[in-house]
């Protein structure tokens, strides 16, 4: 997207298109065998980037909006989730 | 048709032929003439499109302004010291969203201890702000820069803030004659705003102003650096055109017998009168002595300085400003210019005249005697204080 005098946005909705999971240090990675899809990660995550699935499967992180704050591993009750440092 | 004005209702007759769609302003000495003489035109039916909008504060005042500008109006407003640094950050806002208003300063001192006199600190101060800056050294210059601003700043190339600024009381309270053009010779000169940039479209609406992360915010400020570049071609066309509508000269920057000048004085504002006659005093004297002005501070004219001052032994910036700890800022603009170059003059600044006070021959005189005595050889400490009662310090 070229930018616009000003920085003008002509076209709404032009937040979708940019994708917060770029600030990211620390990405959460879910061991489904200790995971017991409690559910607990997606209520608490602040960015919706947890998505439920079906119940016996863990959750899915939606890496374009996941910031990697670490609260899903903090609050996780079996201690499922490990924040692995991301190389870029 | 000659009228005889102060400083202050030039810059308000040269606004009311420029038809602002929009004027916020709140009064401050010594600009207030400003407001009440466009309140009157909107109230004596002068200007019958124009909205004024008495606001509460500077802040407000550009803030009104920005939201006028953001639609497409043309929007002007007038002020002074404390009321340019209240509306400091909305200068930037200003810019940063390319919204070409046009904002009459009259150059005064900035408190602690309150001042109410000529100073250049305030705009000196809002120098990075992004906005295109003129200083008038008379009235007819401030009348006309003020028609100019509108011209140089709605031009599609360039899209960005201006300010006139005319030095407190020397200028703005002082009674010279103007000339000035008729209604219809300002509409030929200055066309009506249509701006394509912004707009309020309920059936097409865009974000103005919006969130600049990372990933655009240096790109959005590299253009706002390319319109103040491209500033630098449009001023000179735009003082061509007045030029020849008008038939009066305007130049970025203003050599005055500088030619074979061994010493030359570089000014703003209204000194710059004072200095030239102090020139042609020194030349009967023998003494190789030049002046120039500078008209436009912001672009920064370097390409038409660096030739007038490359041959000369030293350059005097003579600084109604101050920045503690440092010293002038058209020094430091100044010696960013010959940094780079073989021959290069010997550079000084000379802090003078700061909150009203008078600069006469006999400060000139003293920054003629520094200037010789390096020549001569001696060290000087800079900046150089001109005038300083060292009976008052304790």
């Amino acid at each position: 997207m070229k930018i616009e005098i000003g920085g003008v946005i002509k076209k709404p909705g032009s937040s979708m298109e940019y994708k917060t999971g770029g600030w990211r240090t620390f990405k959460p990675v879910i061991d489904p065998k200790k995971c017991i899809s409690c559910w607990i990660c997606v209520g608490f995550c602040p960015d919706a980037a947890m998505e439920k699935t079906e119940r016996g499967k863990p959750p899915i992180v939606d890496y374009d909006y996941c910031k990697g704050c670490g609260i899903c591993a903090n609050e996780c009750p079996k201690n499922a989730i490990e924040m692995v440092l991301e190389e870029k | 048709m000659k009228q005889i004005l102060k400083g202050n209702e030039a810059a308000a007759v040269a606004a009311k032929l420029a038809k602002p769609d929009v004027v916020a302003a709140y009064p401050i000495t010594p600009s207030t003439d400003f407001p009440e003489k466009m309140s009157e035109y909107v109230a004596n039916g002068e200007l019958p499109y124009t909205q004024f909008l008495p606001v509460e504060s500077e802040h407000s005042a550009m803030s009104a302004c920005v939201g006028a500008a953001a639609v497409g109006a043309r929007v002007c407003t007038a002020t002074s010291s404390q009321g340019l640094e209240l509306m400091h950050e909305i200068l930037f806002i200003a810019s940063g969203m390319r919204l070409p208003i046009v904002l009459y300063n009259a150059n005064r001192a900035l408190s602690a201890p309150i001042n109410i006199w000529c100073d250049q600190q305030d705009s000196i101060s809002a120098r990075d702000t992004g906005w295109i800056q003129f200083y008038g050294e008379n009235n007819q210059e401030g009348f006309d820069l003020m028609l100019i601003s509108f011209k140089v700043a709605e031009d599609p190339r360039v899209l960005l803030p201006a300010m006139t600024c005319l030095d407190a009381f020397v200028c703005t309270h002082t009674f010279e004659p103007v000339d000035v053009p008729s209604q219809e010779e300002v509409d030929a000169f200055l066309p009506s705003y249509k701006p394509k940039h912004v707009k309020l479209d309920p059936k097409d609406p865009w974000t103005l102003g919006p969130f600049g992360v990372p990933e655009y915010y240096q790109e959005i400020r590299y253009t706002q650096h390319l319109a103040m570049k491209n500033a630098e071609k449009v001023i000179d066309e735009v003082f061509k055109d007045f030029e020849k509508r008008f038939g009066r000269k305007y130049q970025k920057v203003n050599p005055y017998k500088v030619e074979d000048a061994d010493i030359i004085f570089i000014t703003i504002g209204s000194v710059s009168g004072t200095t030239k006659e102090f020139v042609d005093k020194a030349r009967k004297e023998g003494k190789k002595v030049g002046a120039i002005k500078l008209t436009v501070l912001r672009p920064f004219p370097f390409k038409e300085i660096l030739p007038l001052i490359k041959n000369a032994k030293i350059v005097a910036t003579l600084e109604r400003n101050i920045s503690m700890g440092y010293g002038g800022a058209v020094y430091a603009d100044l010696a960013g210019t010959i940094i780079n170059e073989k021959d290069r003059p010997f550079l000084l600044d000379f802090i003078l005249g700061l909150g009203g006070r008078d600069i006469t021959f006999k400060d000139l005189e003293e920054i003629l005697n520094v200037c010789e005595d390096v020549i001569k050889g001696k060290k000087v400490e800079r900046p150089v204080w001109i005038g300083v009662n060292k009976e008052l310090i304790p």
